[in-house]
């Protein structure tokens, strides 16, 4: 799960991060009020959405006067803003963050990840801040530190120094980035994140460090025990189809193609989608109908996935082991016989009551296509779209 | 011969009294598996499946002399009951439990390396169908039936995937040593490696299959041991080609964040080091058996 920038500012500066003075807005008023709250001459009025990348979309403004705050505000309350990170359909502004503009002297890169290799936390730091660590890897690979912390004692203080003293950092600033770097990892242990980010993290004029931007994940398989961080999810920044899967215990991700997919078990679902592409067509979606399908799930999943209009034709592939094809046939004919498809259908079964499961598509006298093995379905569904859209 | 279990692996199933576990432990049980006994904190005393209900897993360990055993607790207290069962002496454990925290894996990862190499636990899961020896034991959630006995190791991160290679396999009456699911977490108890490692030592074993899929650099590494240290040949496959970058696709692990991490990357990665890249998933069975040919 992601949050917010603000939100994660203001985890971060409970452990101890430092970070500029600011204020939430859902309106002009309240962001040229928050401004005159922070003070000072100039402010930076900054689109809160879950995505980095934001600047150059044109989510962050640098204002100088209340005019000119208030004008930010309006533009981009309501705005659809696409990063390089949102794909084309972008993600609605609906809150403003007003922060007091900042003397940058430096700009450093600080992150947090789960190692997979190492099978640990992870610190990723770099001098050459501003950038994406993406950009920083391939133009400045040497400037990348990484430092790997062991589980049984946490971070220690002389991995913060090493850190601190690699980045170049001044020795009077040593002890603010000790403090900021033990900070990140104590949020990021104590709540189950998966990512922290302080990008930049900056030098100020004055000589303090500053995080600049923050983002922060989280790991959706803890939600269950951090129910503050729960509370903080803005479900207008996910797919609405997306959500609406999740909320119905479906693992469901839009894709650009047009053959809508449901299909048991996340490696399956992938090989299908592969598996149609290899036959010359695209997969409008991945659909991980999970173990123990029964008919009303089913049917759900061809509610979900036909909620799409893009899809022009759908493929069913199931490999019952703890699910039952028999079960999965009766959701099929359910959800056909209700929602009148007008579109074709392949069904694949295989596995757990395979033959019971055929006999109920064939004796439903509908218009199902049906095949025996994993390339047949591909096939099949690849050629009845190209029928029937004539492409 | 096959790995990790046989007919004489005694099992004890940790959450064996819940509907989830009962289900499966009958279905093990059917399929000739050695089923020993179960732990459920509490029930300890009482018999269930015709078998004999401990509350803790080194009583269950004492009483039966039990050397493996399979998770199906909760996620929120699976991560305790994998590490108990380390600490009871058990040498392997499969994890089925879907759900469990990444932190929580971490330390259970660090917590299992405090043993001696000969007294640590070798761990599969969690989020994995199981492992199955056809013909000898299963200890799982998988179709049994679906499987034959025979000269190839599977080692796959998906459940139905795999399902549908070993069926593409019984088509062309080719059969299995051993199918192990690691799992499709970010951090899992054991990789594509160390399996490899295992099924090079097996006599029986005469191919390896390998199914892996977008995110994390395991199967990556096991490429590059395979080309080191392996005289068997290894298949590989690698799902989910039309994946975007940066989305989760249903398992945790599958996200492709990092350079390295998406599948045509891993398949040229597998190509340089001598794995037959299996180019679509509907043939598993064909190429497998080409690679077979060669063998014998």
């Amino acid at each position: 799960m992601d949050i917010h920038e603000y939100q994660a500012k203001e985890i971060l500066s409970e452990f101890g991060v430092p970070i500029p003075q600011g204020g939430l807005a859902y309106s002009p008023e309240q962001a040229v009020y928050r401004a005159h709250e922070i003070g000072g001459e100039k402010w930076v009025v900054k689109a809160q959405i879950h995505s980095g990348a934001r600047g150059k979309a044109g989510g962050i403004k640098i204002c100088s006067t209340e005019e000119e705050i208030w004008q930010a505000a309006e533009e981009l309350l309501g705005k659809r803003l696409i990063t390089t990170q949102t794909g084309s359909q972008g993600k609605v502004c609906h809150r403003l963050y007003i922060e007091a503009a900042t003397d940058i002297k430096r700009e450093l890169y600080l992150g947090f990840v789960l190692d997979r290799a190492m099978e640990r936390v992870a610190v990723v730091a770099s001098s050459e801040g501003g950038m994406e660590i993406e950009e920083i890897a391939v133009e400045k690979p040497k400037s990348i530190i990484r430092v790997a912390v062991e589980p049984a004692v946490g971070m220690q203080p002389f991995q913060a120094r090493e850190i601190a003293f690699a980045l170049g950092l001044d020795k009077s600033l040593v002890n603010q980035a000790v403090t900021t770097l033990l900070g990140c990892y104590r949020a990021f242990r104590d709540l189950d994140a998966t990512m922290v980010e302080i990008n930049p993290l900056v030098v100020t004029g004055d000589g303090h460090l500053l995080a600049l931007d923050a983002k922060m994940g989280f790991d959706d398989n803890a939600l269950f025990r951090r129910p503050n961080i729960s509370e903080l999810r803005d479900k207008s920044q996910e797919d609405p189809r997306e959500m609406r899967a999740a909320d119905r215990g479906l693992s469901y991700v839009s894709l650009e193609g047009n053959i809508g997919c449901i299909i048991n078990g996340a490696g399956l679902a992938m090989a299908t989608m592969d598996m149609i592409k290899h036959a010359g067509g695209e997969p409008a979606n991945f659909l991980d109908i999970g173990g123990g399908a029964s008919p009303e799930r089913v049917e759900k999943a061809f509610n979900l996935v036909l909620s799409d209009d893009k899809v022009e034709a759908m493929l069913v592939n199931i490999f019952a082991g703890i699910n039952r094809c028999d079960w999965v046939a009766e959701g099929v004919v359910q959800a056909v016989t209700k929602i009148d498809m007008k579109i074709p259908l392949v069904v694949r079964l295989s596995g757990t009551n395979v033959e019971e499961g055929r006999r109920i598509l064939k004796e439903s006298k509908l218009p199902i296509i049906m095949a025996d093995t994993l390339a047949e379905a591909a096939e099949k569904a690849v050629a009845a779209w190209k029928k029937a859209t004539g492409k | 011969m096959a790995i990790l279990i046989d007919k004489k692996t005694k099992v004890i199933v940790q959450g064996f009294t819940g509907q989830i576990g009962t289900f499966h432990a009958q279905e093990m049980i059917e399929y000739g598996t050695n089923v020993v006994g179960g732990v459920t904190p509490g029930k300890g005393g009482t018999k269930h499946l015709d078998c004999p209900v401990f509350n803790t897993v080194k009583e269950a360990v004492k009483a039966t002399g039990a050397n493996a055993s399979i998770i199906f607790i909760p996620a929120p207290f699976a991560a305790d009951g994998i590490m108990e069962a380390a600490d009871a002496g058990i040498k392997y454990c499969v994890a089925i439990t879907d759900g469990i925290p990444a932190h929580d894996m971490i330390r259970v990862k660090r917590y299992m390396r405090r043993y001696k190499a000969e007294d640590k636990m070798v761990l599969t899961g969690p989020n994995c169908a199981g492992t199955i020896s056809p013909g000898k034991a299963m200890m799982g959630i998988m179709p049994g039936h679906i499987y034959m006995e025979g000269p190839v190791g599977v080692i796959g991160r998906s459940g139905t995937l795999g399902y549908e290679a070993a069926s593409q396999m019984k088509a062309l009456k080719i059969g299995i040593s051993t199918s192990i699911g690691i799992g499709g977490d970010p951090i899992n108890g054991s990789s594509f490696k160390d399996h490899l490692e295992r099924f090079e030592k097996d006599p029986e074993t005469k191919a390896v299959v390998m199914i892996g899929e977008i995110g994390g650099p395991q199967e990556a590494e096991a490429a590059h041991f395979a080309k080191d240290n392996m005289k068997k040949p290894v298949i590989g496959y690698i799902a989910g080609l039309t994946a975007p970058k940066g989305r989760r696709m249903g398992h945790a692990g599958a996200i492709i964040s990092a350079f390295g991490e998406s599948a045509a990357e891993k398949v040229e990665i597998l190509q340089e080091c001598g794995v037959t890249v299996v180019p679509d998933p509907a043939s598993f069975g064909s190429v497998v058996q080409k690679v077979l040919a060669k063998v014998s």
